[in-house]
């Protein structure tokens, strides 16, 4: 068990503390990144909150351990995983054929089609390659939406940003044509008032091999054993209504798909 | 829209707490790096200015390696490759292990090397700079090499290496900024946070700008002082 | 310790001989060296080991064009920040003190802050005034990252030559100013063909070094969104999760830092044969 093991930060004496010291309660360390409401979010006074955070409890308590979440910039957040500062990144991550040659997944707990927000004056009304040939779109770096936009939209330019908030500020002033995410992480942001520079041109047919089958939990390779106790609590949370609470919570629609 | 000073106050509805807290990582991890940086540059000088060779080669690597490296990609090669290596030594003698370095522990590794390779250059300079009839006056005496550079080098050194480390005190305390990309919660990052929440973009750079360029001036009225003091010494004797 | 009591040797100092057998320090510095030997040889086994011909074609391509906007990024706002450099030199050493001070605070404002926050407070900060930037006509560029990137350099960089600038041209004794004027020569002429390449010879150094910390300094335009060596770096570990990318990375700043260096260094040689007896 690699649970609860004393981890040491210092790196020199890291080295000579390695026996394990079992604590008393199980605790697993989630990674979260706390900038993609109304997922995972930080508020100004520093807390994590959000579907993802909230599911990730309701695992725990299921599982009978205690979380502890992580805050971690997105981009860093598989290899931090692998270097052990966590022990799985429950963070919209979608289980991708790129990412499970590094990761294992739990099942999806979640899927959403991607979509794509413009400005309201503008004159982009479909999301296919035509549509955005010759503009510029943004997405979040190191998400499956920057390699579908790169992958799909070949004529155009794509800009990555480290948060989905950057890339709102630059289609809020232009400096975007078009931005691709998550379609209820942009229509969080364009009910809000901070969304009212824009509109949603559309919804992206999701593409198996970039966007894989929904957002599991990622954990480190081979540990299959935490990974069952993941799967088996999605399974259990979804039928003991703590999901559809949860769900319902954030959303008027059941976000796990089909 | 909420006022500026609303933003910019302490408390659950400001920003300002989140910030203060930035500042005190950021002063801090120079705080921290410092010695760290002083000790590895000065241990590089005295092998520089060693008549072994091999010792000098080994110092000159290591001098243009973190000279030559952008400092945010020295800070990204310690933060993951660190990471990845010290996983996989340690993994070698117990397959379960994980060993974390922090980004505070990253940022002070990479800022350290950084520093300490510039910082070699300030000292050996200063080394140069003392006759070498200092170190023949202290062995006259019958000090020991130990005892001369700690008794007779050491406090001139210090004296002439000031200004120049001085400067390289301001550089670090800039270089800090370099964290916010790997998740420290510095000056920068908080203010990124608050900027993209509030959608204040200029108001939270710039105040962050002013804070950095606070922290500058008060460096400058402290590094001041010490050598106001360090010349009365100098006086004195 | 060295003999050098002999009086025919005051005149040149000669190293001792070098100590024959293992004092410490040898055993030190060979391990050392062969620390860093270790260190080389692990590196180019792992490269050689994690080599993929299929992804060296597809990502190569896109470090040529990141080193290339790395270049032209220095390169054009080194040029720009020296002709800024002028004014606010000249404005530095103005007995004016009104323009001495504004001077003053202008390099102390860039050499005090981050160039990192710099970059921030032009890249998002203006974006925030694009209403008043449209009316004046000025967002067509700052909407271009590179472009934003290009205006915090070249005004940090600014301050950075004038201090350098104006360093050299007060190392030059006032006595060739003096000469100058009682033969009549015009200040203007004086500057130009007397105090200037005598500047120069000082201030080289110091110009290859500011341009060095350029292109290490560069890499923070990663961060906004500009696709330079750092930026496509990053894009292509975000991609592959493959640590490579950073070391093949570092191995190109590496070589382009060494070899500014060694041009400094050249010139430096060229242009002070006339010293050297």
């Amino acid at each position: 068990m690699r649970f609860g093991r004393y981890v040491l930060i210092a790196t020199a004496s890291a080295l000579f503390a390695l026996g394990s010291a079992h604590a008393q309660e199980e605790v697993v360390r989630i990674g979260t990144e706390g900038a993609y409401p109304p997922f995972n979010n930080l508020t100004s006074d520093g807390k994590l909150e959000g579907f993802d955070i909230d599911i990730a409890q309701a695992l725990c308590d299921e599982m009978k351990v205690r979380c502890e979440f992580v805050a971690q910039e997105w981009d860093g957040i598989i290899p931090a995983l692998q270097a052990g500062k966590f022990d799985a990144i429950i963070a919209s991550m979608s289980i991708t054929p790129e990412r499970l040659e590094q990761v294992d997944f739990s099942n999806k707990y979640y899927n959403t089609p991607p979509g794509l927000a413009v400005p309201k004056d503008s004159d982009i009304n479909g999301v296919g390659k035509e549509d955005l040939a010759g503009k510029t779109i943004g997405a979040q770096a190191s998400t499956t939406h920057f390699n579908y936009s790169t992958v799909t939209y070949t004529d155009s330019t794509v800009k990555p940003y480290p948060t989905a908030q950057e890339y709102q500020l630059d289609l809020a002033n232009g400096r975007l044509d078009a931005a691709n995410d998550d379609i209820i992480a942009l229509t969080q942001w364009l009910d809000s008032p901070d969304g009212a520079c824009c509109r949603l041109a559309g919804t992206i047919t999701p593409v198996d091999e970039i966007h894989g089958p929904g957002a599991g939990i990622a954990i480190r390779k081979g540990e299959t054993a935490l990974r069952d106790r993941f799967n088996a609590a999605i399974q259990a949370i979804r039928e003991n209504g703590k999901y559809k609470e949860i769900n319902d919570k954030y959303f008027s629609f059941d976000v796990y798909g089909d | 829209m909420q006022s500026v000073w609303t933003l910019l106050s302490w408390g659950p509805e400001g920003w300002l707490d989140e910030i203060a807290y930035g500042v005190f990582i950021t002063v801090s991890l120079a705080l921290a790096t410092l010695p760290l940086g002083l000790l590895i540059g000065f241990l590089i000088a005295v092998a520089k200015q060693s008549q072994e060779r091999s010792l000098k080669l080994a110092a000159d690597i290591y001098t243009t390696i973190f000279r030559g490296l952008p400092e945010l990609l020295t800070l990204f090669l310690v933060f993951y490759g660190a990471q990845i290596g010290i996983q996989q030594v340690v993994r070698f003698f117990n397959p379960t292990a994980s060993v974390e370095v922090n980004s505070f522990v990253s940022g002070m590794i990479a800022l350290g090397v950084v520093f300490s390779s510039y910082a070699s250059e300030v000292f050996l300079s200063a080394f140069r700079a003392i006759p070498r009839g200092q170190y023949e006056g202290g062995y006259a005496i019958g000090l020991s090499k130990f005892q001369t550079m700690r008794l007779v080098v050491l406090p001139q050194l210090v004296r002439i290496a000031l200004p120049g480390l001085a400067n390289l005190w301001l550089i670090l305390l800039k270089d800090t900024s370099l964290v916010s990309a790997i998740g420290l919660t510095d000056i920068l990052r908080q203010a990124g946070v608050a900027a993209r929440v509030t959608k204040q973009a200029f108001l939270f750079f710039g105040f962050a700008t002013l804070i950095y360029l606070a922290l500058a001036i008060l460096s400058s009225i402290g590094i001041g002082l010490i050598e106001r003091h360090v010349g009365k010494q100098e006086v004195q004797r | 310790m060295s003999a050098v009591d002999h009086p025919a040797a005051t005149e040149a100092l000669r190293p001792p001989p070098p100590p024959r057998g293992w004092p410490r320090e040898r055993v030190i510095g060979y391990i050392l060296v062969f620390l860093w030997a270790l260190a080389f040889v692990g590196l180019v086994a792992y490269l050689v080991s994690a080599w993929k011909p299929d992804m060296f074609w597809r990502y190569a391509p896109g470090y040529l064009s990141g080193v290339w906007v790395t270049i032209k990024l220095v390169a054009i706002s080194v040029m720009i920040g020296a002709l800024l450099s002028v004014p606010i030199a000249y404005g530095r050493m103005s007995r004016n003190p009104i323009i001495a001070t504004f001077a003053y605070a202008y390099v102390y404002f860039f050499r005090g802050t981050p160039l990192l926050a710099q970059a921030f407070l032009v890249y998002y900060g203006f974006g925030s005034f694009r209403p008043q930037l449209d009316a004046i006509g000025l967002w067509s560029f700052f909407r271009d990252a590179f472009n934003c990137a290009l205006f915090a350099f070249s005004l940090n960089t600014a301050a950075y030559q004038a201090e350098i600038l104006r360093g050299a041209i007060q190392s030059v004794p006032k006595g060739q100013w003096e000469g100058a004027e009682s033969l009549g020569i015009p200040r203007l002429l004086t500057l130009r063909k007397i105090i200037f390449p005598q500047a120069l010879i000082v201030a080289l150094r110091p110009y290859g070094n500011e341009l060095i910390l350029m292109v290490k300094g560069s890499a923070i335009v990663a961060i906004i969104t500009v696709y330079d060596l750092m930026g496509v770096t990053r894009l292509t570990y975000s991609r592959t999760f493959d640590f490579q990318a950073y070391l093949w990375a570092a191995i190109i700043y590496l070589l382009i830092v060494e070899t500014l260096r060694h041009a400094v260094d050249w010139v430096e040689e060229r242009i002070t044969r006339h010293l050297r007896r």
